[in-house]
């Protein structure tokens, strides 16, 4: 079996208000922004027979701007795009770390922010970088808008909070009010390029004097439905200096939080360790 | 449906949701692009849209309407061909074949876009693009070579 497409209808709105109008009237349509996972599925034949609600004509929704308090990102900017930006390269850089490892060139070129949040995969790379910044979703539905903490976007495996014809219209980044001591974002995957993460990890900390930690905030990517933060070893650490005691009962408490699987990438036993090694490391400071 | 490919306006009537691979391949008839793995894993499908390297096979058509489109055969023909493809046949770039039209058009990006000779950039700017012939040195060279001799992707 193929993808037909004689079998598929396209809706092809010219505006967000237009998208919008459509998916309320069509809350079973499928959104489709870069189409980087959906077509790898449609091209299985998995697909046939849907409405699409294609977004390539939605132009305001794929710019960039930077404000006086953060940087908002269109849902359909790219994650090349987003790479490139120099405010965003400059404020967020675990952003722009995680979009440089989501497949190659042309996978980058093509997926966009707000079409890999609305997916939802629990290995979706640029999740742990937005759960750092703290990130907002903004979206848009015949009941008007909302915006959503991004740690309240995702609901499990491959679904969201978002209700029926919610559209997902940017994404907020709040500029940090200090500047990180340290910061890491890190990906572990079979190879450097093209796959898909066993563990994916970002993070910040601030240093303030004597050495206590101010703020330290570290999210993980593939070892849970969704991309977590890891509030309990967040607690752990944040108000304390980072003596070895403090480092091990942050790394003790890293599972609390998560509950990765055995799956076709790793099992879970070696992400567990591996997600502890770079807890472990990055606190220490030899990352 | 209006598109522009190869600096040519091109019309097109039929599925909206056809991928830009089959519209190029069969309505077209431009058969230099390749479909490989269908899963935006391999990048032998690899063509340009708004000069940026992307896979054709992942595309429906009607998300790229009016966006710029190319493919290899906007690179040379064989009487006269661009400065990185005569780098490919000069540094053994290509053996059975398929990968390369998707390796010259990631490359051309390249080029185009003021990328360096240096083998670990070159790497990188590949990664998208699977070859299981050459071990990929000889690919790295060829670009190397293109990028050395400026010759960009174009016909001079």
């Amino acid at each position: 079996m193929r993808g037909a497409p004689e079998t598929m209808a396209v809706l092809r709105p010219k505006s967000g208000a237009e998208a919008v109008k459509l998916y309320g009237q069509q809350t079973k349509a499928v959104p489709l922004a870069g189409g980087t996972d959906f077509m790898v599925l449609w091209n299985l034949g998995l697909l046939n027979g849907r409405t699409i609600l294609d977004l390539s004509g939605v132009r305001d929704w794929r710019k960039i701007a930077a404000a006086r308090t953060g940087v908002l990102v269109g849902s359909l900017a790219t994650h090349a795009e987003i790479g490139r930006h120099p405010t965003v390269r400059a404020e967020f850089p675990l952003l722009v770390s995680a979009c440089a490892t989501i497949g190659a060139a042309q996978i980058q070129n093509r997926g966009t922010l707000g079409g890999n949040i609305a997916n939802a995969s629990p290995a979706g790379d640029t999740f742990p970088s937005l759960l750092v910044y703290e990130a907002v979703v903004r979206t848009v539905s015949p009941r008007g808008k909302r915006k959503l903490p991004i740690s309240e976007v995702f609901a499990g495996v491959k679904r969201t909070t978002l209700g029926p014809g919610e559209l997902i219209e940017a994404v907020e980044l709040p500029f940090l009010d200090k500047r990180p001591s340290r910061r890491l974002f890190r990906k572990v995957g079979t190879r450097l390029a093209q796959a898909i993460s066993k563990t994916v990890a970002a993070g910040i900390l601030r240093l303030g004097k004597g050495g206590v930690v101010e703020d330290f905030r570290f999210a993980l990517g593939s070892m849970a439905p969704t991309a977590v933060r890891l509030t309990e070893a967040e607690s752990a650490v944040v108000g304390f200096k980072l003596t070895p005691a403090v480092v091990d009962e942050a790394c003790r408490r890293l599972e609390r939080s998560v509950s990765p699987i055995d799956d076709i990438r790793s099992t879970r036993e070696y992400r567990l360790e591996v997600s502890r090694n770079i807890l472990r490391s990055f606190l220490e400071g030899n990352q | 449906m209006k598109l522009k490919v190869n600096g040519k306006s091109r019309s097109f009537a039929g599925a909206p949701f056809k991928r830009l691979i089959e519209v190029l391949r069969e309505d077209f008839g431009l058969t230099g692009t390749k479909e490989g793995c269908g899963e935006g894993e391999c990048g032998a499908c690899t063509v340009l849209v708004d000069g940026e390297p992307v896979n054709s096979c992942l595309i429906p058509v009607c998300s790229v309407e009016g966006r710029r489109i190319e493919t290899v055969e906007s690179l040379g023909n064989p009487g006269k061909l661009s400065p990185l493809q005569e780098a490919f046949m000069e540094r053994g770039g290509a053996q059975c074949g398929i990968c390369t039209p998707g390796m010259l058009m990631t490359a051309t990006a390249w080029i185009k876009g003021g990328g360096s000779a240096a083998p670990g950039a070159i790497r990188e700017c590949l990664a998208g693009n699977l070859c299981r012939c050459t071990g990929y040195q000889h690919i790295v060279d060829s670009v190397a070579r293109a990028v050395k001799g400026k010759g960009g992707g174009k016909r001079r």
